[in-house]
């Protein structure tokens, strides 16, 4: 590997890793800087398409992603509208991952910054998701694939940051119909302030999209072509957060690391479901070819399957909070416990159906 | 010279095919795809496979005449 791309994604893990743990600091849910599943959960509640009062809040992380990445992309000459690689198929596996990262309590960034916040049950999560990319590489080497995507025009790839822009003013409008979680009411009501939240989107989202981060691909080209180029920058990302969590930690009065299983901030101690749970997402994410986050960078530069995996997110956020497939601090529901099994099960189907060299 | 066309296909996909391509031994392959990233991971993979990668692009596709 060239030696200034290490360096160059080192110092963007670097980078993410402390501004996520920053965001903690000035108001984000307990290792929760950045969750895309959450956050997509959180402002599919702010729209209302679930009504978990606990969780519902447009969270501006989002909305800064996709417009520093779609800034980002067209500074650069990368604004480019694709789309029309197996449409459907990506918003079911969106649609899956996500009751995977809820099984879990978070997509894998948030797996990273829960094994920076010292939450061992963080530990379960990254073996199911290494499982996941593991299975997903199984049928990548025998032929998986969505098909080719196709040039789109710029008014197609431009939907999903003009939704982003509609989010925004929704949420400096607020108006009566969007749901905020009230104060005290659970982690939708604990959030940085809006300025601090979206300049934060967009620092990392213009960051990913020039350097390509993705929580998937650092695991996957290594086991895929020993390739270790992302994987520093996960470990980059994961150890500037913790030590900025210890830092925190010794100079503020708030508590930003804690060892151990028990009492996790957002998080349940069932071992083997965080790590089913993440299994589920990591299988579903290598098909898609990204992580969430990764969908939210790709999205912004215009490519419509992304978006469309974003949809199927977000759905899938939805129908798992209304019914009762999310897990709480009490652990995984029996309602979620059958979503993740069924979830394997489809998501394991897609991937023989779509390996044409079996 | 065996010619692999990755347009349309995303990361890992073009890598993948790059790869099972030269498991055939051809001393030169021309590899064509559509975005910046695939370009990038390809030539990455090319030069640690040690071969010398060059790039014409025309149109938004990118030609990669990878060889020893």
């Amino acid at each position: 590997m060239m030696k200034n791309e290490r360096t160059t994604i080192i110092t963007a893990g670097v980078v993410v890793g402390l501004i996520a743990s920053l965001l903690v600091y000035f108001g984000n849910p307990a290792n929760m800087g950045y969750c895309i599943a959450c956050f997509l959960r959180d402002t599919a509640g702010g729209l209302g398409l679930h009504s978990a009062k606990a969780v519902q809040y447009i969270r501006p992380e989002i909305i800064g992603l996709v417009i520093g990445a779609c800034g980002a992309a067209f500074a650069h000459g990368e604004f480019s509208p694709k789309g029309g690689s197996s449409p459907l198929t990506r918003f079911t596996l969106g649609f899956f991952a996500m009751i995977g990262c809820l099984m879990f309590l978070g997509c894998p960034f948030r797996m990273l910054l829960r094994l920076a916040g010292g939450d061992l049950n963080a530990l379960a999560g990254l073996a199911g998701f290494a499982g996941g990319i593991y299975a997903g590489i199984y049928f990548l080497n025998r032929g998986y694939t969505l098909k080719r995507t196709y040039k789109m025009t710029p008014a197609e790839g431009g939907i999903l940051p003009a939704i982003a822009v509609a989010l925004l003013v929704l949420l400096v409008a607020a108006p009566a119909f969007i749901h905020f979680t009230k104060a005290g009411g659970g982690p939708g009501a604990k959030h940085a302030a809006l300025f601090v939240s979206l300049a934060a989107g967009l620092a990392v989202g213009a960051l990913a999209q020039r350097t390509r981060f993705c929580m998937i691909a650092g695991i996957r080209d290594f086991i895929l072509f020993r390739e270790t180029k992302m994987l520093w920058g996960f470990v980059a990302l994961t150890v500037a957060a913790l030590l900025c969590n210890l830092t925190l930690t010794a100079v503020t009065s708030g508590s930003f690391f804690k060892l151990g299983f028990a009492g996790q901030p957002i998080a349940h101690t069932d071992g083997l479901w965080n790590a089913l749970g993440l299994f589920l997402a990591g299988f579903a994410c290598v098909l898609l070819g990204g992580c969430p986050m990764r969908q939210l960078i790709l999205a912004g530069e215009g490519n419509s399957d992304s978006a469309i995996a974003i949809l199927g997110l977000v759905a899938g956020a939805a129908f798992a909070h209304n019914f009762g497939l999310a897990s709480s601090g009490a652990g995984p529901t029996a309602n979620g416990q059958i979503a993740v099994i069924i979830g394997i099960a489809v998501v394991t189907l897609i991937a023989y159906l779509n390996t044409y060299k079996k | 010279m065996q010619i692999i066309d990755a347009r349309g296909l995303s990361c890992p996909e073009p890598v993948i095919l790059t790869r099972q391509a030269m498991a055939s031994g051809a001393a030169s392959y021309q590899v064509i795809v559509d975005n910046n990233t695939s370009k990038e991971n390809v030539t990455r993979y090319a030069h640690h496979q040690g071969y010398e990668v060059t790039i014409s692009e025309q149109d938004e596709e990118y030609t990669l005449l990878i060889s020893k």
